[in-house]
């Protein structure tokens, strides 16, 4: 199965959990089921291949330019991840199958659940360092929805918070140190990256990029002194632990640091950074283990330890120790999802995770009691179970790795963590299972049914099998993951069993596993003076950081936003015009190149009615019908300088345009007040006008620079006036460029134009859905009303205008590819040609003759946009190349036709759709019962008389 | 020419930046509708001027024509604006509506200032 499916799967099977939820828990567990087997099936498909050594890849450019592409391989180390990921995944979807209650929401679970792990298979199987952040992203992310899943408990979205903010911090990090270390190799696919070590490590960037690097990693994994949100993380339900917080999410920094390890490890500071890194975590996660009470939260900081453990072995650098990472890393998949499964369901039966409140448990639930205490002896290193061989290896290659000259630090600190880690592996099966049974557990507790212990006991039989058969069973999966990690170099000498005779690590590990007995044997005594210590309590730390984040840019906020609109517009407008004037006085400037056009008479008469015009508009803007009529005059002189200027097309749009804006305006007006108050103050006007002034001379001072000099690059306009006519078939450029160049640009335009029609319609579906509708229907207008509101005159001028409209519609949409018009002014002019009859006959007389809605017009004439977009690949071309030819009609003259024609029918219907749902969901506003006239357009006398004569017999 | 035209889009932009700092939502519009004005024009004369050179291509002889594109993009620009400005409006009414209150600020405190 190709790379991009198995990538893709469990995205595209995310959507099935949450629609089959209806048909059931089982249906949706089972959807969610089958898509991880797929997947997972896919991956062994290519399993014969990985075991050859071979590489398997999928490459697809998605855009090379930014050396952003889709690309996937799969060697030794992704298959290893990979098979974790889906294989535990596939127990984990059984497993909380049946530990969700009837109450949880199991088709988000599982959906959440989906998205999660194809964001985890993402990251081990992508090649481009670009594309697997993403990837990590969006394991942040969907594991804040897991975390958060039970979004009732104020725990579960706290540790979701921090979850998040820990790991996506870390990620934007590691975001910095991904993009130098792409930038030093020229190069953002792995396979090229991690074949130039002595280029990365040479580079004077290696250090930042190698710090940032692992801030991501550490963070994901968990590392000292990020650990803190992994305990806290532990609010979610126990199948997003045993999934997320043993073998995948926080694996993947884990994963991270062996990917690069051939290229960014075997340096000092790699050594002195990661593996002092890992020995701290790993002693302080095993103390902590140790003291915690908390079934979940045991397990968290022996995860903790362990990924400390794995941290270390990777920092130590040598090709054993990364083999034994390789290793550890399937043993600890193993033994820790089993235990957290078997914590699970402790919880789910006892109803308590409180190791206090609980013992005996070994008599009531044998099973549970099996399964936990193979799976803990095995995390304690006893044989013959499967810790024990890694850990053997782990302490074999402590001893010999020298600190700072000390050949005796590493050894005796990883002794004292070994310790440890037995003593709380022993502390989780004598407190849980093994004492006397008591009687006041919150719940009568027995073994789950079959289907909960069926997952878990998977797992111990593998714990025992490779503790058993190590060689036979992972020790080809260990070879070719860890060929991957050393960089597909020669394999050192290491043998997967179970004695290596007397060694060192063999004396270790018995001291540590009797030491281990005693301090279990004193522990209370030792939990005592561990409470009495004080202890830096993370979340409180974690705490107090955010809530003076939070502060500090509220404080920010507030000081910029007083919630007065005025003000940001104020503060925007300076920032921009300080910002121009910044770049005007940096800048160098050019001598004027162009000699400007002599202005004629006409246009000094223009300019000054257009200036006198906005004056005035600012003088008198309290009064807002004055203001109305001035825009008109200001929109006016416009469309003629259009004109005058050689834009026949922008005098056409601007002036259809205009009137449309006006009625819109003048029906708004109707619902508000017709004046504004004088509410501000002679120092704020002033200041406005200050304000004002500036940015008026500066957009004025730039356009006059600007006209007064040449074009400083060729233009591409050459480029259109030169195929308008050979290409396009039209010899109008503009519309041409509209339906044709850039046709793509019209098609989003007159989406947008819907969508915004759209948006006025819902809006006003909401706002008559509130009081606002009784206000309107008993509102009494507020100005003298006409007493005839439909007068006669004009309800016949705009009938006998409306074919004549429509007629010069039509005749502006079909010249406009070769003269001004096209399809925008024709909309425009059919859309007025309706509104004329709304403004003359009322709303519901229209609104009654109205045969097709203006959703469906919209719509259709994207639609047909579309369409003959399309229509070009059938030619196969690209969507909207445009076709044309001439036909000739013995009668007619010779005439022409254009796709493009079709397309610009879209944007005219779209046009008039758009324009007409706009005014019309406005024009409701007005509707009061009676407001019909029963004789919209009443011209016979006949009834007038009926009307007087009934008055004179009442 | 350029003067008169260079002159009139700033004064459109100071009279639209004005208004837009006004407190009440009709003044405000009316500012937006001038700005759109003035950016329409200014992104039109950026094609430089040019009398009597439509560009609508002429087989008959051989003319000269000003530059299409910045008016391609203006036509667009003019008729999105007048969506823009209607989903404004909508908004701004339906608020008046909602509150009895054309205020643009929203702090209850109806005489502070900046």
């Amino acid at each position: 199965m190709s790379l991009f499916l198995i990538a893709a799967l469990p995205f595209l099977g995310a959507v099935f959990p949450a629609l089959l939820i209806r048909a059931g828990r089982n249906a949706s567990s089972a959807s969610a089921g089958a898509t991880t087997f797929l997947a997972l099936l896919g991956l062994l498909v290519n399993a014969p291949a990985v075991f050859r050594g071979e590489v398997v890849t999928a490459r697809f450019d998605w855009l090379p330019g930014l050396g952003l592409n889709a690309n996937f391989y799969l060697d030794g180390l992704g298959f290893l991840f990979a098979g974790m990921i889906l294989g535990i995944g596939l127990l984990i979807i059984l497993y909380a199958r049946f530990y969700l209650s009837r109450e949880d929401p199991m088709g988000q679970f599982y959906t959440y659940l989906l998205l999660f792990q194809g964001a985890m298979v993402g990251i081990v199987l992508s090649d481009n360092i670009l594309l697997l952040l993403i990837f990590w992203e969006l394991t942040s992310l969907s594991s804040f929805l897991l975390i958060g899943y039970w979004k009732h408990l104020p725990a579960g979205r706290q540790g979701a918070r921090m979850a998040l903010a820990v790991t996506g911090s870390g990620g934007l990090a590691m975001i910095a140190g991904m993009l130098i270390l792409g930038n030093i190799v020229g190069s953002y696919d792995l396979t090229v990256i991690l074949q130039n070590k002595e280029l990365i490590q040479a580079s004077p960037y290696y250090m930042p990029a190698l710090i940032l690097i692992l801030i991501g990693a550490f963070t994901k994994s968990a590392q000292f002194p990020f650990h803190f949100w992994l305990p806290h993380a532990m609010a979610a339900p126990t199948p997003v632990s045993a999934y997320l917080h043993s073998a995948t999410m926080v694996k993947a920094g884990l994963f991270l640091m062996a990917r690069m390890w051939p290229v960014l490890a075997g340096t000092d500071a790699w050594f002195y950074i990661v593996a002092t890194t890992g020995l701290i975590t790993m002693l302080l996660g095993a103390v902590i283990a140790l003291f915690k009470d908390d079934l979940k939260a045991l397990l968290a900081f022996s995860t903790v330890s362990h990924l400390g453990l794995i941290t270390m072995l990777l920092g130590f650098g040598t090709k054993f120790a990364a083999v034994v990472a390789v290793f550890h890393i399937i043993n600890h998949a193993t033994f820790k999802a089993a235990l957290f499964m078997s914590a699970g369901i402790v919880d789910h039966e006892t109803h308590t995770r409180d190791i206090k409140r609980l013992g005996g448990l070994r008599h009531l639930m044998p099973v549970t009691f099996i399964i936990a205490t193979v799976a803990s002896l095995s995390m304690a290193g006893i044989p013959p179970l499967n810790g024990f061989l890694s850990k053997e290896m782990m302490l074999d290659a402590a001893v010999h790795t020298t600190w700072l000259n000390s050949p005796y630090l590493v050894p005796g600190v990883v002794l004292i963590a070994a310790l440890f880690s037995a003593a709380y592996s022993f502390r989780y099966i004598a407190h849980v299972f093994l004492g006397p049974v008591r009687d006041d557990y919150p719940a009568k507790p027995h073994d789950p049914g079959v289907g909960m212990w069926l997952a878990p006991a998977f797992l111990v039989t593998l714990v025992v099998l490779i503790g058993l058969f190590s060689s036979a069973i992972v020790g080809p999966l260990v070879a070719v993951a860890s060929g991957a990690v050393i960089g597909g170099e020669k394999l050192p000498y290491y043998s997967l069993k179970i004695w290596h005779g007397f060694n060192a690590a063999l004396y270790m590990s018995i001291v540590a596993t009797i030491g281990a007995v005693i301090l279990l044997a004193m522990h209370g005594r030792f939990e005592r003076v561990w409470n009495a210590l004080p202890r830096p309590e993370a979340k409180v730390i974690f705490d107090a950081v955010i809530g003076c984040l939070t502060a500090t840019s509220r404080k920010i906020t507030e000081g910029l936003h007083n919630r007065s609109m005025a003000r940001y517009s104020a503060i925007f407008v300076v920032f921009v015009v300080s910002l121009a004037g910044y770049g005007y006085y940096t800048g160098t400037d050019s001598v004027p190149t162009r000699i400007g056009i002599e202005a004629g008479v006409m246009p000094i008469i223009g300019w000054i009615c257009l200036m006198g015009a906005t004056i005035c508009l600012v003088v008198f803007h309290h009064n807002r019908f004055v203001s109305l009529v001035l825009v008109g005059v200001v929109g006016l002189i416009i469309s003629i300088g259009f004109n005058y200027l050689s834009a026949p097309d922008l005098a056409l749009t601007q002036i259809s345009v205009e009137v449309v804006t006006i009625i819109l305006l003048l029906l708004a007006l109707n619902f508000m007040p017709k004046e504004t108050p004088w509410e501000t103050t002679n120092e704020r006007r002033f200041r406005d006008v200050i304000i004002a002034g500036i940015s008026g001379l500066g957009v004025g001072g730039l356009i006059y620079a600007l006209m007064m000099r040449d074009f400083a690059f060729p233009t591409i306009s050459e480029f259109h006036l030169a195929n308008s006519y050979k290409g396009g078939g039209g010899t109008n450029v503009v519309n041409v460029i509209l339906v044709d160049f850039r046709g793509f640009d019209t098609f989003g335009e007159i989406i947008v134009l819907g969508i915004a029609a759209l948006v006025i319609y819902a809006l006003t579906e909401a706002v008559l859905g509130t009081r606002v509708r009784a206000y309107l229907l008993n509102r009494k207008p507020d100005m003298p009303q006409s007493g005839d509101a439909h007068p006669l005159m004009m309800v016949v001028v705009t009938r006998v205008m409306m074919p004549i409209a429509l007629m010069v519609a039509a005749y502006i949409f079909f010249r406009g590819h070769n003269l001004p018009g096209g399809g925008f002014i024709a909309g425009l002019i059919a859309a007025i040609a309706f509104i004329m009859q709304y403004m003359a006959s009322g709303f519901s007389w229209a609104a009654e003759r109205q045969k097709v809605f203006y959703h469906g017009i919209i719509g259709s004439g994207v639609l047909i946009a579309a369409i003959t977009g399309m229509g070009a690949w059938l030619n196969g071309k690209p969507f909207l190349t445009s076709d044309f030819g001439y036909i000739h009609w013995p009668p007619l003259e010779e005439f022409e036709w254009a796709t493009a024609m079709g397309f610009d029918l879209g944007v005219f219907l779209a046009v008039v759709g758009a324009v007409m749902l706009a005014l019309e969901s406005l024009s409701r506003f007005a509707w009061q019962p009676g407001i019909a006239s029963e004789h919209a357009m009443d011209i016979n006398p006949a009834r007038d008389d009926e009307d007087t004569e009934e008055k004179k017999e009442v | 020419m350029e003067f008169l035209l260079a002159s009139a889009v700033g004064m459109l932009t100071a009279a639209g930046v004005y208004l837009l700092l006004r407190r009440r939502t009709f003044p405000v519009i009316v500012g937006i509708s001038l700005l759109s004005y003035a950016v329409n024009v200014f992104l039109f004369a950026t094609g430089r001027l040019a009398l009597n050179a439509p560009p609508v291509l002429n087989k008959y002889a051989d003319v000269p024509y000003t530059d299409p594109l910045p008016q391609a993009l203006v036509l667009t620009a003019i008729v999105i604006s007048f969506g823009m400005t209607a989903v404004v409006v909508m908004i701004a009414l339906s608020a008046y509506l909602s509150s009895q209150n054309d205020r643009i600020d929203m702090s209850e405190n109806t005489g502070d200032d900046v």
